[in-house]
């Protein structure tokens, strides 16, 4: 694998992606809206003309010694999907696996824009989903081709050939040539108008639990990370920002900074200061020295109360109605009515490679290291920073140390840039832990209320009102239409439950001065967890065992239902526990899977959480590498059960109180539960999975201490002294 | 001043000031960039490595406070048999994600197999818990611990 981008155009060809839209998202948000998607089978960069090379599309090239190179449209984070792209190409182009290399993508939003958006990002667990049809057809378009060539140089019908690892094979004569040899030949043939796809029983790669590629050099620390990138002559960096949002510089005293020995500049900007040094402690020790009076400015009085009484009177009022099914008056009117609001807090990523990134800007020209979900919109707004055109920036796109979302934003490049605009040569901007915890874009606050009436043990009436930011609005301007931000609704019109009368509305609740941006799980953190959990309070006013209430009402959805009844079996669910544990259940069709999780939990006297045991069931379609599925959904649970349990960025006098992994804590091994992953066989088309477990904890948990204490929880994280031994519910 | 450090069995000198973090002299002076800054104050054990053999986080360990010592890290900890052990149970099982911490988990891991050759759940969490994944890779780690002290002497 290389550890830089490169340029690979190659005429592309015979994909069509428009297609994708309407089929493999069905279950996701997406699916509401036909964003412009622009064709991969315009050649919008010169050609590939190296000779004997085969460069079919974006996506693979084949040169004259055989090496097949995969080009990766979607950026690895740790969720897999460098392996499980390579798969999919390689499984319809029938490559040989075990010589493949892989490359990351240049910017180039033409070529590859991520379906699901229309721009080139990795996020909302779409990747294998939205790239399932273009790339099998990218692969099997080479294949063809390769085919025709051996074909043509046997003098054959094509139809009487084979393709096998890397390799096409005439069977009557005993003939083969390898892809290698073919390739010059291949690469003038006429790609086919329609090609047709493997049968997946006749899948060599996919469903296999194949080892990573990316992984052998993570073990060994020869991975080079967007942190990691070296460069002669690079100067090191950090930076401080003022600490509340939106405030400015005032004066600095960088006397002592100056003194410090390996302090080569300090940069100030109208919104930070930055120390630069010929190494990183020479930089954080030049910070600290560094006297700084900002000008505070106007969010400077804002705290998390004032948030949260914004946020409450907000979802007070009338929302945008979102979906609305039946007669939601009448069903609000008739039957045992139950009333609730959920409430989650700011989040930060704490993604464990903080936020950097190095850049060289020149006289004409800008370099840039790092790792991003963003590679295009980077370039753009780097060039902006820069005052350059696109076209004279290159970002070398790296390996990321955790995204979950943090990459999705150019804010980090932007302020590198601007550093480096004021520095002669390469520097490398890595931001200190407390800088990343304080200058987040957080996931949004929420609140969630749900109205819903019983009528004969079932749901009669539902209204499910969503309040907080858009993160849409600012991120993807085309998909919020009519006042509806279809992320922070999208599970919430996914209804899972036969329910007659049902109306979702969303109130748009901007909390000031914070940034609030996508977050791992987005839109269907909030909605999950409220249903989710509103479901259990239904479930107990109505007498019934929480999992047969859900169950009765999903008869139109019987993969859920599956997936529901095989958690509850390996689970144990109804098996006598000791006092004050409980199980909690979880079941959610997100990400276009389906899951249902449950956590067993036990509450100590203090009100201390301990984690037992996770079983999950998961429908996700055909499972591209089942081994990633499971570690997905371990790695995923861990992540949401530890916001449940410690998770919130609290504001006070405009500033993020919060600072390091002493007070934004992390769940640790010694608190991780036992967790059994579950995989149901499916041949339905592939959905997400990154996200699903983050999504699965928190209402499982509080379920769980529903089950183990009578207390209703409805706020995250989890309050102890609400459950602590001697609180009623 | 020059100070001198045995790193992976290799003599090497640098000038640094003498309360300069051992992780810095490693990443920025020296270029081994395979051990990681997670938080810079001891919280999380991405900059593990070990001194004569024992494991310290490198972030807040003054580069004068172990003038002359033998320092591993991740890229020599492959050449001990509990390193490799570790590794390898590392990629058997899949345990890596992002990847960006398990410099310091495998370091923290070899540091256990080789003072506590069969360990419990109680020695693993008591070795590895200041070690933070945020990807949650937590139950392979442990699995994989318990792998590699299997494969001791094989």
């Amino acid at each position: 694998m290389t550890g830089t981008a490169k340029n690979s155009a190659g005429t592309a060809e015979g994909v069509s992606r428009r297609a994708v839209l309407t089929g493999s998202l069905a279950g996701g948000f997406l699916l509401a809206f036909h964003l412009p998607v622009r064709a991969v089978n315009e050649p919008v960069e010169p050609p590939d003309a190296t000779e004997g090379k085969f460069a079919p599309n974006a996506f693979i090239r084949i040169d004259a010694a055989g090496k097949t190179t995969l080009v990766m449209p979607q950026v690895e984070m740790g969720q897999g999907i460098y392996t499980a792209v390579a798969m999919i190409l390689a499984e319809e182009l029938d490559a040989d696996f075990s010589s493949i290399a892989l490359e990351h993508a240049p910017a180039n939003e033409k070529l590859y824009a991520n379906p699901a958006f229309g721009i080139q990002a990795t996020g909302g667990s779409t990747s294998v989903r939205a790239f399932w049809k273009p790339l099998r057809s990218a692969g099997a378009s080479a294949r063809a081709m390769l085919v025709q060539a051996a074909a043509k140089q046997w003098e054959v019908d094509p139809k009487s050939c084979t393709a096998a690892s890397g390799e096409v094979m005439h069977a009557e004569s005993g003939r083969k040539l390898s892809y290698g040899a073919l390739a010059g030949a291949a690469g003038t043939e006429t790609p086919p108008k329609d090609v047709a796809l493997k049968d997946p029983k006749d899948f060599v790669l996919i469903g296999k639990p194949l080892k990573r590629f990316d992984t052998p050099d993570k073990v060994n620390g020869k991975t080079v990370y967007g942190i990691d990138a070296m460069l002669p002559d690079m100067k090191f960096a950090t930076l401080s920002a003022c600490p509340v949002f939106g405030g400015k510089v005032g004066t600095v005293d960088d006397s002592a900074a100056r003194k410090i020995p390996g302090v080569r500049n300090i940069v100030v900007l109208d919104d930070l200061v930055a120390v630069v040094g010929d190494h990183m402690w020479a930089a954080k020790k030049g910070l600290d020295a560094l006297v700084v009076s900002w000008n505070e400015g106007a969010s400077a009085q804002i705290s998390s109360k004032d948030i949260w009484d914004n946020l409450r009177a907000a979802s007070a009022k009338d929302g945008v109605v979102a979906k609305s099914v039946g007669d939601i008056a009448k069903g609000l009117a008739t039957g045992d009515k139950l009333e609730a609001a959920y409430e989650l807090p700011f989040l930060a990523h704490a993604t464990m490679e903080p936020l950097n990134c190095t850049v060289h800007v020149k006289p004409d020209s800008c370099e840039i290291w790092t790792g991003t979900q963003i590679m295009a919109r980077v370039q753009s707004e780097a060039a902006k920073a820069a005052g350059l055109p696109a076209d004279k920036v290159t970002v070398h796109n790296h390996l990321i140390g955790g995204g979950f979302g943090r990459r999705l934003e150019p804010d980090m490049v932007v302020a590198a840039v601007r550093i480096a605009k004021q520095v002669d040569g390469p520097v490398k901007v890595v931001w200190t832990r407390e800088e990343d915890v304080q200058h987040d874009i957080y996931r949004p606050v929420y609140r969630d209320t749900i109205a819903a009436t019983l009528s004969d043990g079932k749901i009669f009436g539902w209204k499910y009102r969503v309040a907080g930011a858009s993160i849409l609005a600012r991120w993807l301007p085309p998909a919020f239409q009519k006042g509806i931000d279809i992320d922070a609704v999208d599970s919430a019109v996914d209804m899972p439950y036969d329910i007659p009368n049902f109306q979702v509305e969303y109130v748009r609740a901007e909390p000031p001065a914070v940034p609030t941006g996508f977050w791992r799980g987005v839109g269907p953190n909030n909605n999950v967890f409220a249903i989710e959990c509103f479901m259990d309070e239904l479930a107990r006013k109505a007498g019934k065992d929480p999992i047969a209430f859900r169950r009765e009402m999903l008869g139109k959805n019987p993969r859920l239902k599956a997936a529901l009844d095989l958690a509850a079996e390996k689970s144990g669910w109804g098996q006598p526990l000791p006092a004050r544990v409980g199980r909690g259940v979880c079941a959610q069709p997100s990400f276009a899977s389906f899951i249902a999780t449950v956590v067993e939990a036990e509450v100590d006297e203090q009100g201390e959480v301990h984690l037992r045991r996770v079983t999950t069931a998961v429908d996700t379609g055909i499972a591209v590498n089942p081994d990633t599925i499971v570690a997905q959904l371990e790695g995923g649970l861990i992540f949401g059960l530890t916001a449940a349990l410690y998770g919130e960025i609290t504001i006070e006098k405009g500033r993020v109180q919060q600072s390091n992994f002493h007070d934004y804590r992390m769940l640790r091994i010694d608190q991780a539960p036992k967790i059994e992953v579950h995989l149901i066989k499916s041949g339905e088309a592939p959905g997400g999975i990154g996200e699903t477990g983050v999504t699965a904890g928190p209402p499982a948990l509080r379920n769980a201490i529903y089950a183990a204490t009578g207390v209703a929880l409805r706020r995250l994280p989890i309050d102890r002294s609400l459950i602590s031994a001697g609180k009623k519910a | 001043m020059t100070t001198t450090l045995t790193i992976n069995g290799e003599q090497k000198s640098f000038e640094a000031p003498d309360d300069m973090p051992l992780l810095w002299v490693l990443r920025d002076l020296i270029g081994m960039t395979g051990t990681k800054f997670g938080c810079g104050i001891a919280q999380c054990g991405a900059c593990t490595v070990h001194i004569d053999g024992k494991p310290v986080r490198s972030c807040m360990l003054p580069v004068g406070a172990v003038q002359g010592r033998a320092v591993t890290t991740i890229e020599g900890i492959g050449a001990s048999s509990a390193g490799a052990r570790v590794q390898k149970a590392w990629l058997d099982l899949e345990v890596v994600q992002c990847g960006y911490c398990q410099s310091g988990q495998i370091m923290a891991a070899a540091a256990l197999l080789a003072t506590t050759p069969n360990p419990d759940d109680s020695d693993i969490d008591a070795a590895m818990a200041g070690n933070i994944c945020r990807c949650g890779t937590y139950i392979r780690i442990r699995a994989a611990i318990k792998q590699a002290a299997s494969q001791r002497g094989s």
